[in-house]
């Protein structure tokens, strides 16, 4: 049962990865496709998540912390970058 | 497989996952940039949070670092969202013609 | 005083959240993290207004185990909202940018009062300008300042202003 909803879990997230994707490449603006990632790296994480326990490896989750560490600092620096660039 | 604990936990890993699903789908369909950022914050954090809640009930022994990583989320997306869309509205980010009213493009002085 | 207050706090976190990563109890873990937390405390003093410009009276923490629920209860309604409008065919959405002014003085509360209203129902923080906020609103129900204000701001600047001021 619940490894049942472990895989629809999995397949949700995944459309979402898709329908984020579909965002970044389309864009329009910057901001668009920054947003676009933002939300792949936060379904990532969930991702992540749900590998570390399928796989059974806690360490995994260091994995998912320093993502979303990354993706903050990342959204911030391209966020500046437009509107000092632009 | 049959301990509750893990039923609730797969349960709200599907909600979670499910408004994960709407904040992409917000993503795709919202008309602006300004609301496309209001419907991928905010389902993606509650999506998060209730998917890290349901791994914490599957494997209670990762509780505490599931914990951090939601405190983390919950309080840095709606800060990089919020420095989004200032750095939208700055560059003139084009706004939906559904939009009714902009007091801060009337406020610095720029074209409504 | 005062700053040996702030390094007291910022050391206790700092060592919680190092508890919370590693989630082991071993003695070299610990001592690790006391060292580390302990540097980091005294070099960063001014660093955390989160910690820093909070009242800790009795009154601030009431208010703010009534805050994390209300916090709460308001993001899941705020998705549920959202996800209404994200499935409906016709897409009914009346966005638009308002102004709202709040009470709150201190630089944490506010930060908390714009982080609060990004999570909750249809609002987005744009700008912050001192006592101004401009929030884009995807329904917007009133371009008032007073009813904006009222409908935005209020509830969460109620816990806020005890916690923060």
């Amino acid at each position: 049962m619940a490894e049942a909803l472990i895989h629809l879990a999995a397949t949700l997230a995944g459309i979402a990865f898709l329908l984020a994707l579909y965002r970044f490449f389309r864009g329009p603006s910057a901001a668009d496709r920054v947003i676009a990632f933002d939300v792949l790296t936060i379904v990532a994480i969930t991702g992540i998540v749900l590998v570390a326990f399928v796989e059974g490896r806690g360490i995994y989750l260091d994995v998912a912390l320093i993502y979303a560490l990354l993706s903050f600092l990342g959204v911030i620096a391209v966020a500046r970058y437009l509107e000092r660039g632009l | 497989m049959a301990h509750p604990l893990d039923l609730l936990g797969g349960l709200l890993l599907v909600a979670g996952a499910a408004f994960l699903l709407f904040g992409g789908l917000g993503l795709v369909r919202m008309p602006d940039v300004f609301n496309r950022i209001q419907a991928g914050t905010k389902a993606t954090t509650l999506g998060t949070l209730l998917s890290l809640a349901g791994m914490a009930c599957l494997r209670p022994e990762w509780g505490l670092k599931l914990l951090l990583i939601g405190l983390f989320i919950l309080f840095t997306n709606p800060i990089s969202s919020q420095v989004l869309a200032r750095a939208a509205h700055r560059t003139g980010a084009e706004k939906t013609v559904k939009t009714s009213v902009d007091r801060l493009a009337e406020d610095t002085g720029e074209a409504p | 005083m005062a700053k040996a207050r702030e390094i007291a706090l910022l050391f206790a976190t700092l060592f919680l959240f190092w508890g919370m990563l590693n989630g082991s109890l071993a003695q070299d873990v610990l001592g690790v993290g006391l060292v580390a937390a302990l540097v980091i405390a005294v070099l960063f003093r001014d660093g955390l207004a989160v910690l820093s410009e909070f009242r800790a009276t009795p009154r601030a923490f009431f208010a703010a185990a009534r805050y994390l629920p209300y916090f709460l209860k308001e993001l899941v309604k705020s998705n549920l909202a959202l996800a209404a409008i994200v499935l409906a065919p016709d897409l009914p959405v009346n966005p638009g940018i308002v102004k709202v002014r709040t009470r709150l003085k201190s630089r944490m509360g506010r930060l908390l009062l714009a982080n609060s209203i990004t999570l909750t129902p249809g609002t987005l923080t744009v700008e912050l300008d001192g006592e101004w906020l401009y929030i884009h609103w995807v329904t917007v129900e009133s371009t008032d300042i007073e009813a904006a204000t009222a409908s935005i701001v209020a509830g969460f600047e109620r816990y806020l202003e005890v916690m923060y001021g």
